[in-house]
């Protein structure tokens, strides 16, 4: 436990009914139910699942175009590139600029908060006990707590 | 071919052998026999070391002299090689690579182990990882014996069954030594070497044709003899509906296949932590992306250069381009630069393969030791071994899965390469990638429906191959004199991937137990907060 002072407490709470979490699942499980949690799985699902749907559906689009409609790909845009060929570097290009956004997504909107969660487990694990369940665990810097909060903000 | 080539080229090859060994016996002096170091290396290598040995451990010799070799014989429809190998890179990292890192110590069974029931999945896992990594070995392995035969002026079957033992026997030696650590520096060098050569080839084409791009691609459709019907689609996959189907099945299997890949799996245990595995994935994409454009540039470059006929007539798959193009390049044959460079080049894809032997070898060992043996050997009522014990069964794994990889890549010889290595991605897809990605994502998903979905994909991607025209029924068939042909497509991902995915969810629904909500809270909070990771 860490002090307070210039820290944000991250709570991990307990659901109603929920049994006392005397072991690691019952933790894990309390974890999992936790809005903080919660959010952190919400921002990593809302980027990765959409831009992978899209990814595989432009990489079969241009496949099925090679095939399925090879004039149109075989039509000249410049000098000896032609549709397919820019088509595919374009494909090269998506990949690398998608990398870096998932970079860029990962380090601001979830490294902070599955940093404080792995604090937060921890802790939770090495107290072991039911009764200090309902306390506040603190950690991490203060920036990093208002991610957890703040969805889709930048900086 | 004059005697100085295949000297020099020898002796650069004899030199990268030294050197891995003396590497390998440098990492294996400070090892303390636990698994941890047999399999990851202790853990501990940075983003950008692991980025270059998953560079490593990727780029084969089928990419390296294939790829350039197919856009040489078939200008743009090669190309879709090198597009589908670098999208595939998207799935592992938003899918994977930070995820299994977190959950996983070694191989997939760890991943699904960590929520499902431990036993069926693991000796599900282990065998259908087992399954891609030997055919993966033996393209490789194929791959040795052409090359051989093709550079080294290596006549006869004789010498390239040599050059499968040797190669083979070289790696088992290296992997039992040096266990991750010195496989994982074995791929940083050969990575290294790979950029370094391709990056000299492909400046010295660009230089020229003087910068221009446009200037290349005219010159390579005309002395393809194709014109421009060279640079669009067609060439190779356009004559009829299987052809077609057939490219569409080969697309599917490339792009899933990579996040299956037991060899690329096992090289996110060998990071730190979930940030430095998307780290090295992120060197990756960049090291491998590079690479594949450089392949275009090669390839085009080949047909200009060359001709798409001079390469056809030294190898009808298009395999010697890239080192008839450095010969080339250096100033023709018999010139000291063109010696050397063609020396280079086939030095370079040597150690591409040997590189990648280990690599896969050392994965294949970890299903065999730390998958089958384990949870197999505990029923037959044998004591634990421990750590130490089970490190001893990897070393004999290694061994074992080498000398059966040797023993098929002798049988397989006269097998395409790139349909060997297409055919394992294709098992990868169908058998790892549904279950991985059902275990990491689906809360509902139980154990059945992990066994369901590793034979479901398994077995129809197996079974279709053999009633496939590569097997039989085909002039270039296995075995061309017999035809149980049934299925007409050469690759099998269009139907065994959709087959995973549909047993998996079969296996689920139909489930007598309901899914284990505690194992899967612990699997989704430390796959997405790194919490109680190995």
């Amino acid at each position: 436990m860490r002090d307070s002072d210039g820290r944000v407490a991250v709570t991990v709470q307990r659901t109603a009914g929920g049994e006392p979490a005397r072991d690691a699942a019952g933790i894990y499980r309390e974890v999992q139910r936790s809005p903080a949690f919660r959010e952190v799985r919400r921002r990593y699902r809302r980027f990765a699942f959409p831009v992978t749907v899209a990814f595989l559906g432009w990489y079969l689009a241009y496949v099925l175009a090679a095939i399925a409609a090879p004039e149109t790909m075989a039509r000249p845009v410049a000098g000896a590139l032609n549709v397919a060929m820019v088509a595919g570097l374009a494909q090269f290009a998506t990949a690398f600029l998608l990398t870096w956004a998932y970079a860029r997504h990962a380090r601001l909107h979830r490294d902070p908060a599955a940093r404080e969660l792995r604090w937060a487990v921890a802790v939770k694990t090495l107290q072991g006990d039911a009764r200090s369940q309902r306390r506040a665990i603190t950690a991490g810097p203060a920036r990093d707590a208002r991610a957890v909060r703040g969805p889709g903000e930048l900086r | 071919m004059t005697g100085a080539h295949q000297g020099l080229a020898p002796a650069l090859f004899t030199a990268f052998v030294l050197t891995a060994l003396a590497i390998a016996a440098w990492a294996g002096r400070q090892r303390r026999g636990s698994t941890e170091e047999f399999y990851a290396g202790g853990r501990l290598f940075s983003p950008l070391e692991n980025g270059f040995a998953i560079a490593g451990d990727y780029l084969s010799a089928a990419s390296f002299l294939g790829i350039s070799g197919l856009i040489a014989l078939y200008g743009y429809d090669g190309m879709l090689y090198s597009v589908g190998f670098l999208v595939a890179w998207l799935v592992v990292l938003f899918l994977v690579a930070e995820l299994v890192r977190n959950c996983g110590r070694f191989t997939l069974a760890d991943v699904l182990a960590a929520r499902l029931r431990e036993r069926p999945v693991r000796i599900a896992a282990g065998f259908s990882s087992l399954t891609v990594s030997v055919l993966y070995l033996v393209a490789q392995m194929v791959g040795a014996g052409s090359l051989v035969a093709l550079l080294l002026g290596g006549t006869g079957d004789r010498a390239r069954g040599w050059t499968v033992v040797v190669v083979g026997a070289l790696m088992v030696v290296y992997v039992t030594l040096g266990g991750m650590r010195a496989t994982t520096w074995i791929q940083i060098v050969k990575a290294v070497l790979l950029m370094g050569g391709t990056v000299v080839l492909t400046v010295l084409v660009l230089v020229r044709f003087h910068g221009d791009v446009s200037a290349l691609l005219t010159t390579a459709a005309d002395r393809s003899g194709q014109g421009r019907a060279f640079l669009a689609p067609g060439l190779r996959y356009g004559h009829d509906l299987t052809s077609r189907l057939d490219f569409i099945s080969l697309g599917l299997a490339l792009v899933l296949g990579t996040a299956g890949l037991p060899h690329i799996l096992a090289r996110f245990s060998t990071v730190p932590t979930a940030r430095a595995a998307r780290r090295s994935v992120i060197w990756a994409i960049a090291l491998i992306g590079g690479f594949y454009l450089m392949t275009i540039v090669l390839g085009f470059g080949a047909a200009a250069v060359l001709g798409s006929d001079a390469v056809r007539a030294s190898s009808p798959a298009g395999n010697t381009a890239v080192p008839l193009l450095a010969l080339d390049l250096g100033g023709g044959a018999g010139s000291t630069g063109g010696t050397i460079l063609f020396a280079v080049v086939a030095a370079v894809a040597f150690a591409t393969i040997l590189a990648v032997v280990a690599g896969v070898t050392l994965a294949s060992s970890a299903s065999v030791a730390h998958d089958l043996c384990a949870t197999l050997g505990r029923r037959t009522g044998r004591a634990r071994r421990g750590p130490r014990g089970e490190v001893a069964v990897a070393r004999a794994a290694a061994a074992g899965t080498g000398a059966v990889a040797i023993g098929l890549g002798l049988l397989a010889q006269n097998l395409n390469v790139a349909f060997l290595v297409g055919l394992a991605f294709a098992v990868a897809a169908s058998a790892n990638l549904p279950v991985l990605l059902y275990s990491l994502f689906w809360g509902r998903f139980t154990t059945r429906g992990a066994v369901w979905s590793v034979v479901g994909g398994l077995l129809p991607a197996l079974a279709l191959v053999v009633l496939s025209p590569v097997v039989s029924g085909s002039p270039d068939a296995l075995f061309p004199g017999l035809d149980f042909r049934l299925f007409p497509l050469e690759n099998p991902g269009l139907v065994s991937v959709p087959l995973g995915f549909l047993a998996g969810w079969l296996g689920t629904v139909t489930s007598p137990e309901p899914a284990d909500a505690a194992g899967h809270a612990e699997a989704e909070v430390r796959s997405l907060t790194g919490a109680g990771a190995a």
